[in-house]
């Protein structure tokens, strides 16, 4: 695996051939129980960032006893880098519908919904009349279910599923405390199966093809493929689809530009990896996990641009709900400044770490959980460039 | 105030008087006046049998439900990494002297609000904004103010 390069893989985009509502209409001849062993048999995980098996999410949703279960597509893509959730929903929306349906058929819901992120609205008119299409033939095979659009409104903080959840039901986007966890009372309270736009669309092709070949790729703990966002210092700035289990060195020698320092593996709230272990690191599960967000930075850069952006992004972005969070964020970002104009002096980055380790196990919900992430890896790797 | 109602009417007619239709309502009436003032929030609070304070409380939340005055076309340039190493920069400096603004301020004309944001999903393709719903990537200086020129001309 040392100097081969990155696999390209052709799942998530591909459209021949492909009649999403067919793929529905022969799911529908499998039992339920069925569709769930065979998600679980891929080892399909959440592409959202979270990594959760999805099969097991299906399987907790469906246990439920309820009347009324959702299931709802997580658009609310608003991590700093990741763009592909968008592209998937421009290029090839039926496959996202149609992977919402078969949820739905297998948790038993009958509505869906799809969350789109406001930034996103110039979408609504083309998916909401490509909807009324694909609901009117889930009614033709038979499938009492049908999908509408809900739309965020400028939070990123939104595409944490509580919080997603609190909108939806007019409400400030504040995440709320786990368990219960969404598969037992999520939406309006109902048992809700809440998937990533990018996992749906593995789950419609594990429905359509078979759980074989989506495990052929990948590794033990990283099945599959993954679409990558990429961006920054590249020529090569685009989405593209890559089998999993690469190391970062192998994902630079392919789309760096020759003076790669640093790749941000994860957005804003994964992990800095610099160029000394980019030979080490394998990005998926069993190294470092990703929503698919690379951002590459060459020697031009500067590291404490990057973290005072990032750190910036999550003072705003945090919802305010929780102390660590609200007041984590703001000093670490004082920190970062007062350190840079000489007021405090570098020993005082410790404490700030120790700051960012503790929000870690104190904030209420990922975003203020994972701001410990940029942080640690930027100031533990690139100490020069934070001070001077 | 008569055409929010109007708004709220509407939008209760297709999501129900319940709590889960308010963002709906409210994003209706942001698109169509830009922001929300008081008597919108009262309007909507009474429709949904809601407190004027929770009503305030989500959509204060939100950064595209403005609950202060904005220009007919609210312009929304992306800030975050990307971009900002793509020179975002120079973008909102053009804007800024186009239309004699400041970040975060309406021109004296009501025609534009400049703003900056947050990621807004186009990484590959930076410097991008957003005018209302509209999204402009891969720009330059000289094609923001082309851009900014054709909102102008319109009435």
């Amino acid at each position: 695996m040392e100097n081969t390069r990155p696999k390209r893989v052709d799942i998530i985009f591909l459209m021949e051939g492909i009649d999403p509502i067919k793929v529905v209409e022969n799911a529908m001849k499998k039992s339920p129980d069925e569709i769930i062993l065979d998600m679980i048999d891929s080892g399909l995980k959440g592409r959202g960032g979270a990594g959760f098996p999805t099969g097991l999410k299906w399987k907790f949703t469906r246990n439920e006893d309820s009347y009324d279960k959702y299931v709802i597509c997580n658009a609310d893509e608003g991590e700093p880098g990741t763009f592909k959730d968008r592209e998937i929903l421009d290029r090839v929306p039926e496959k996202v519908f149609a992977g919402l349906a078969i949820c739905g058929y297998t948790i038993g819901a009958r509505e869906g919904f799809i969350y789109l992120r406001g930034e996103y609205n110039f979408l609504l008119p083309v998916l909401n009349q490509k909807l009324d299409v694909f609901n009117a033939g889930m009614k033709k095979i038979g499938l009492d279910f049908a999908i509408q659009m809900r739309s965020g409104s400028g939070a990123y903080i939104c595409g944490e599923e509580s919080a997603l959840f609190e909108s939806m039901e007019g409400k400030r986007g504040e995440p709320r405390n786990k368990p219960p966890y969404p598969t037992v009372a999520g939406y309006l309270g109902k048992p809700t199966a809440i998937n990533n736009v990018e996992t749906l669309v593995y789950a419609f092709m594990i429905a359509r093809i078979g759980a074989e070949k989506f495990k052929e790729m990948g590794t033990k703990d990283s099945r599959g493929s993954k679409v990558f966002s990429i961006s920054g210092d590249t020529p090569k700035a685009g989405i593209s689809e890559l089998e999993l289990g690469m190391s970062v060195q192998q994902f630079v020698d392919e789309f760096g530009d020759g003076d790669t320092k640093a790749v941000q593996v994860g957005g804003a709230s994964g992990g800095c990896v610099p160029r000394k272990m980019f030979k080490e690191t394998i990005i998926g599960y069993e190294g470092i996990p990703t929503g698919g967000s690379m951002m590459l930075f060459n020697s031009s850069r500067s590291m404490y641009n990057v973290l005072h952006d990032y750190l910036e992004f999550f003072t705003e972005e945090s919802c305010g709900q929780c102390t660590p969070c609200r007041v984590g964020c703001q000093q670490l970002l004082k920190g970062i400044e007062a350190v840079k104009r000489g007021e405090k002096n570098p020993a005082y980055l410790d404490d700030l770490k120790k700051l960012a380790k503790t929000m870690k196990v104190a904030a209420k919900c990922g975003l203020g959980q994972s701001v410990a992430n940029p942080f640690i890896s930027i100031v533990s790797n690139f100490k020069e460039e934070i001070i001077y | 105030m008569a055409d929010v109602q109007q708004i709220i009417k509407d939008v209760t007619g297709i999501y129900g008087k319940e709590r889960k239709a308010l963002m709906p309502i409210l994003q209706a009436v942001v698109k169509t006046k830009n922001y929300l003032d008081d008597q919108d929030l009262i309007a909507v609070a009474k429709a949904l049998d809601l407190s004027a304070a929770e009503v305030f409380g989500t959509a204060s939340f939100y950064t595209f439900l403005d609950t202060v005055p904005r220009g007919k076309n609210v312009i929304r340039v992306c800030k975050t990494i990307s971009c900002h190493m793509a020179g975002k920069d120079a973008i909102i400096h053009a804007i800024e002297d186009t239309l004699k603004v400041k970040t975060g301020e309406t021109s004296v004309d009501k025609k534009f609000t400049l703003l900056s944001a947050n990621c807004l999903g186009w990484c590959h393709k930076g410097p991008v904004m957003l005018i209302n719903d509209q999204v402009y990537p891969e720009l330059n200086a000289e094609k923001a103010i082309e851009i900014l020129q054709k909102y102008q001309e319109e009435d």
